[in-house]
């Protein structure tokens, strides 16, 4: 294994070339980090809006109009202004969270090292990965500011309504910006993921063999591959759907259309082409955001757990299967968009398969708690939060899966309950998780123990009673993006609920600045961490604190044993490290 | 190391898995006991069914939210369990063990069984809905859909819809008659002299009911709660669709599908009346 | 510490990212600035009036189906008002004859557009460009109000019930945009932006009246929604009323077919 060299390069000089654009892997996850987590806070500030509009939605607010003029005239949010932050609350958690944070944040940081590399295999595609992600998101905010504000079409971005102008206000320079926003964004994951695979190919230490890679690895590894197949679609589409704004050219539109009397020349597109091409990525993205939680959870529960990995090999074969199965169940999203319906029962099959391999993963995560010796830090608190979660939000993928339930559920509630659990809390809980455990290494200091459970209790609690209430909405028949519900009889008794979850969201957003002071203070004025304070068994454990360019000094570590070693019989400590 | 953090936090730390898995099950319960009290209240669960699919559509899902709430429960009781029972004391080692083969393949066979036989069980009620043409008897209609407003068309004596032209739509008249109006149905072809142009779906009850979906813009939804229906209307495509109605009322109907800035106002009324009802209907609003 | 300078750097650029995406937002500025100096009235302006004839039958009122929204009540159809012969709606205005490069002063009062009983009132206005239109919702529902122009920047913005007046203006003279509320699919309103004041719209006794025109000769165009648009020549004398009555026919009514149609290719 990896028997070539691995060139070495002196530590770059000069503030730019260290810090801003440096080619370090480990300053590069870093920046993505410090990204996400000002993506995440947008995000989170954009869903506080929602919420307040939909518990209140004849309400004035005199305040907020002064912060946002055009989004709450004479005091009252604009149904416009809620789609808009709709569709930019969707896009910023999905595109610049969810995908940034545990993929090309923790990723960055921590495969080379754990893998026993000095670096990613192309340092400065890595770079440029970054700062293309980076000029995206600025584009993407850019939306928010131009005439006519945000694009309302929702993050799927469905044509017709996003590929005319005059659909509606926020649909024209706003939709064009958010179309280019995800194609540089295409393209920086594109460029990421190849570097990932690459560098778990070809640059594994002696001794790493494949399945002696951390379940963390495998992840990281699953989600790119996955993402070099899905990224690319979203990219052609997108550029598709601008030639479409911007030339004329019709992919998406079909003859005949009619915007506000106006008749849309062209046409003999379809509509239906975008929705197939956007799910043949978004069903994916779907994965490209809960796998990377997925091996972080695996990677930090055996860790507390002081077990091994309970059927190492399946969680392997498990990721890969979900990462598979994950392109053959697009459809799941059309059933009732107007696609063949036999096709959409072959799409329903699978889709409960998926089921199958999901279900191996979480009976594992319980079999590595079975017998284990739990130390109940915060990182473990959320990762089996994140067991939890994933269970709760999965689960009612055996409904939604179904063609004829999905009939009673497309585009309800139900469907926001279920994957804001799955793929937004849950991965969020893997992101917290991550965060609390690898923060020790990545800022050579420890995070406060005691406010990470506070804020652990907190969040834990608060994000089962925002989004249980939401299946209940979606049973009842709420449709979802719906800026005002008060208009239809069959709604009105579920005002209270709308008032409840809103309370709830409110508090459980109060809650996460307990982490924020945590991680700030922390970051400055946190206890020094050891080199490996967890007890943990696997490479970035043997790096020394804070870890050196390169990560490791003149040799690279030999690996002996595979990643979880807790609890050996006869071993003289309870965990045996993979280098030792 | 590891000692420090320990012992700075130990004020939580003792009972922190009792704790946890506690915390854990009041989830589990309270999420139960949450659903089934909505389940009593008015307004929070289905509306009352009032079309022939819906009876197998609401006991697939009771059968499927059976399962889901076993699922749902058993791994929430199970992992609160393992926080409860296996929590670190003092040196104690781990039970050291890498899984077992056969329990996993056990796994994989049951979740596959169960899964894939409600996959299966659940299209029953879709091919009912999807592989079937209508019966010939069966009421047309034509909905179609357009920022933010329903339109329902009746094809009038003749049983033929008129001919129609995106060039000819004129959403300023739509009063009673009017050619070419919202619709944009020619005036020159004689079937359409006779179509009924609404903004009120009016259907009889206990009579087949055959839709086709259109939408001049962008793509809307056509959903009845009451009736477990819903379908796009995708500009560009002609989508039908069928029912049957079995109690008289008026129903909400709503859009579900993400059509633009009022799209949450984008709501018609759908009356299911008497077939006797319905014939005076039809022509009282025959065009004259 | 490896990230501390890295972070600050880091959320320093996003600030100046963030202020540079603030600053890109751009009010529309209105008025067109035509080369000449600023007109200004002499004294011995006349004055054009007139009444518009309509021959036929007018159309009987019908009722609009507002049934989808009950905040509504009943509304007739008002694009043909007709009284004792005498056409409503009908704009008038000078089409040319002003001198080419004069720059007419904006008004500062502001033309009313409101919303009641899900119609337009007025269905048909003029407001000179640069001038300020008050859009109102008197109703107890939700509007949108969307015009859709040619020439001027489309905009389409919600009024919701009990929200003060919208108030915007069009940078440039198009005759006639008009205004939809796609909540309320039949409301429809036309609106002419003129680069000068020299416009009215017909009442219900289908007279009109353009005030303090300069002597000279004028081309003058009156519209209807319905029946098209018709010109007519007029000399103003110093101090005098002219008259120009125009006559439309309920037989001639326009082609629905004639509908807009957005050119193929819209490059930017």
């Amino acid at each position: 294994m990896a028997e070539h060299i691995q060139t070495s390069h002196a530590a770059p000089k000069g503030f730019i070339r260290k810090y801003i654009f440096s080619t370090d892997h480990k300053v590069i996850g870093i920046q993505y980090f410090f990204l996400a987590l000002t993506a995440a806070l947008v995000g989170l500030v954009m869903s506080l809006l929602i919420r307040l509009r939909l518990a209140w939605p004849a309400s004035r607010w005199p305040m907020l109009e002064a912060i946002f003029p055009d989004g709450f005239k004479d005091g009252l949010m604009q149904p416009e202004f809620y789609l808009a932050m709709v569709t930019m609350h969707g896009t910023i958690m999905v595109f610049m969270v969810l995908t940034t944070a545990p993929q090309s944040g923790f990723g960055n940081y921590f495969l080379p090292i754990q893998i026993g590399a000095r670096d990613m295999a192309f340092p400065v595609l890595n770079m440029l990965s970054f700062w293309i992600t980076f000029l995206s998101f600025v584009v993407l905010i850019a939306a928010l500011f131009v005439v006519g504000g945000a694009p309302l079409g929702g993050w799927t971005f469905y044509p017709t309504l996003s590929a005319i102008p005059s659909t509606g206000p926020g649909q024209a320079l706003g939709a064009d910006l958010w179309i280019v926003s995800i194609a540089l964004f295409c393209v920086a994951s594109l460029l990421g993921a190849l570097n990932f695979i690459t560098t778990t190919l070809n640059m594994r230490t002696h001794g790493m063999t494949l399945m002696r890679m951390p379940l963390s690895c495998w992840g990281w590894f699953t989600t790119a591959v996955i993402a070099l197949l899905a990224f690319p679609v979203l990219l052609a589409a997108g550029i598709l759907l601008l030639l479409d704004r911007n030339a004329g050219t019709g992919f998406f539109i079909p003859s005949g259309v009619s915007v506000s009397g106006n008749l849309i020349p062209g046409g003999g597109g379809s509509t239906l082409l975008w929705q197939h091409l956007f799910w043949f990525f978004g069903h994916p993205e779907v994965y490209i955001a809960i796998l990377p939680g997925m091996g972080a959870t695996s990677h930090i529960l055996a860790t507390f757990a002081r077990k091994p990995i309970f059927g190492h090999k399946a969680m392997v074969v498990a990721m890969f299967a979900i990462g598979l199965l994950g392109f053959l169940v697009w459809g799941h999203h059309m059933f009732i968009s107007g696609m063949n319906p036999k096709v959409a029962i072959a799409f329903s099959v699978l889709t409960l398969v998926i089921g199958v391999p999901s279900a191996v993963k979480t009976f594992n995560w319980l079999g590595t708690l079975w017998g284990g010796r739990i130390r109940f830090t915060t990182p473990m608190l959320f990762a089996i939060g994140f067991v939890s979660l994933f269970v709760a939000g999965g689960v009612t993928g055996l409904v939604l899966g179904q063609t004829a339930l999905d009939v009673v559920f497309h585009d309800t509630h139900f469907v926001t309950g279920h994957f804001h659990l799955i793929m937004g809390v849950a991965a969020i809980f893997g992101i917290f998780a991550a965060t609390y455990y690898w923060f020790p290494k990545m800022f050579a200091r420890t995070m406060n123990e005691p406010l990470g459970k506070v804020h652990f209790w907190l969040t834990f609690v608060g994000v089962y009673a925002i989004f249980i209430p939401f299946h209940i909405l979606g049973i009842a028949g709420h449709p979802r993006r719906y800026a005002d519900s008060t208009g239809y009889e069959f709604l009105r008794a579920l005002d209270p609920l709308h008032v409840f979850i809103t309370i709830a969201a409110f508090a459980t957003a109060a809650a996460q600045l307990v982490f924020l002071i945590n991680f700030f203070w922390s970051l400055f004025k946190g206890k020094r961490a050891s080199d490996n304070p967890w007890e943990a068994t696997t490479l970035e454990w043997s790096t020394p604190t804070p870890v050196p360019h390169e990560n490791f000094g003149e040799l690279l570590p030999i690996v002996h044993r595979m990643p979880y070693e807790y609890s050996v019989p006869g071993a003289e400590k309870d965990y045996l490290m993979q280098a030792e | 190391m590891f000692e420090f953090i320990l012992h700075r936090s130990s004020f939580l730390l003792p009972n922190m898995g009792r704790l946890l898995a506690i915390l854990i099950w009041l989830i589990t319960a309270g999420t139960i006991a949450f659903f089934a009290w909505a389940k009593t209240k008015s307004g929070w669960w289905f509306p009352e069914a009032i079309s022939t699919h819906a009876a197998a559509m609401d006991s697939q899902f009771k059968i499927t939210w059976i399962v889901v709430g076993l699922a749902f429960f058993g791994a929430q009781v199970a992992l609160g369990y393992a926080v409860w029972k296996f929590r670190a004391k003092g040196n104690e080692r781990a039970s050291y063990n890498e899984g077992n083969t056969r329990m996993e393949i056990v796994l994989v066979a049951i979740t596959a069984v169960v899964f894939i036989t409600l996959a299966v069980t659940g299209q029953r009620v879709w091919a009912g809905l999807h592989l079937n043409q209508a019966p010939p008897d069966a009421v047309q209609v034509e909905v179609t859909g357009q920022q933010f407003n329903w339109y329902f068309r009746h094809p009038g004596a003749d049983a033929r819809f008129g001919s129609t032209s995106p060039k000819l739509y004129n959403d300023a008249d739509n009063t009673a008659g009017a050619r070419p109006g919202p619709l944009g149905i020619d005036p020159k072809d004689p079937s359409g002299a006779d179509d009924i142009v609404g903004q009120t779906l009016v259907i009889p009850v206990n009579r087949p009911i055959s839709l086709t979906l259109r939408a001049k813009d962008v793509t809307h939804d056509f959903f009845v709660p009451a009736l477990r229906l819903k379908q796009d209307a995708v500009p560009g495509l002609k989508i039908n669709l069928h029912f049957t109605a079995t109690k008289e009322g008026r129903y909400e109907v709503a859009c579900a599908e993400l059509c633009g800035q009022l799209h949450h106002q984008m709501r018609a009324y759908m009356r299911v009346v008497s077939q006797a009802e319905f014939d005076k209907w039809l022509s009282e609003n025959a065009p004259k | 510490m490896i990230s501390r300078r890295m972070i600050a750097v880091f959320f320093l650029a996003l600030a100046v990212m963030g202020s540079a995406a603030c600053g890109g937002k751009k009010e529309e500025t209105a008025a067109p600035a035509a080369a000449g100096p600023t007109w200004k009235p002499t004294g011995n302006e006349g004055n054009v009036t007139g009444t518009i004839a309509f021959a036929g039958v007018a159309p009987a009122p019908k009722k609009l189906d507002t049934s989808n929204d009950g905040a509504c009540g009943e509304a007739l159809a008002n694009d043909v008002l007709v009284a004792d012969g005498k056409l409503q709606n009908v704009l008038v205005y000078v089409k040319s004859g002003l001198p080419a490069d004069a720059n007419f002063e904006v008004p500062t009062t502001e033309v009313e557009l409101d919303q009641k009983g899900c119609l337009y009132v007025p269905r048909v206005l003029g407001v000179q460009a640069g001038q300020s239109l008050k859009v109102i919702n008197s109703d107890q529902t939700n509007h949108n109000v969307h015009p859709v122009p040619k020439v001027n920047r489309e905009w389409n913005e919600s009024q919701l019930k009990g929200q003060a007046p919208i108030i915007k203006k069009f940078a440039k003279p198009e005759v006639m945009i008009p205004v939809k509320c796609n909540m309320h699919s039949w409301m429809l309103a036309h609106i002419a932006v003129l680069s000068h004041p020299f416009f009215a719209v017909s009442g219900a006794n289908g007279s009109f009246s353009i005030k303090g025109l300069p002597p000279g000769e004028y081309e003058l165009e009156a519209w209807h929604e319905k029946f098209g648009a018709k010109t007519m020549k007029v000399t103003v004398a110093a101090k005098a009323d002219a008259k120009a009555d125009f006559s439309f026919d309920a037989a001639k009514a326009y082609n629905v077919s004639s509908l807009p149609v957005q050119p193929a290719l819209v490059l930017p």
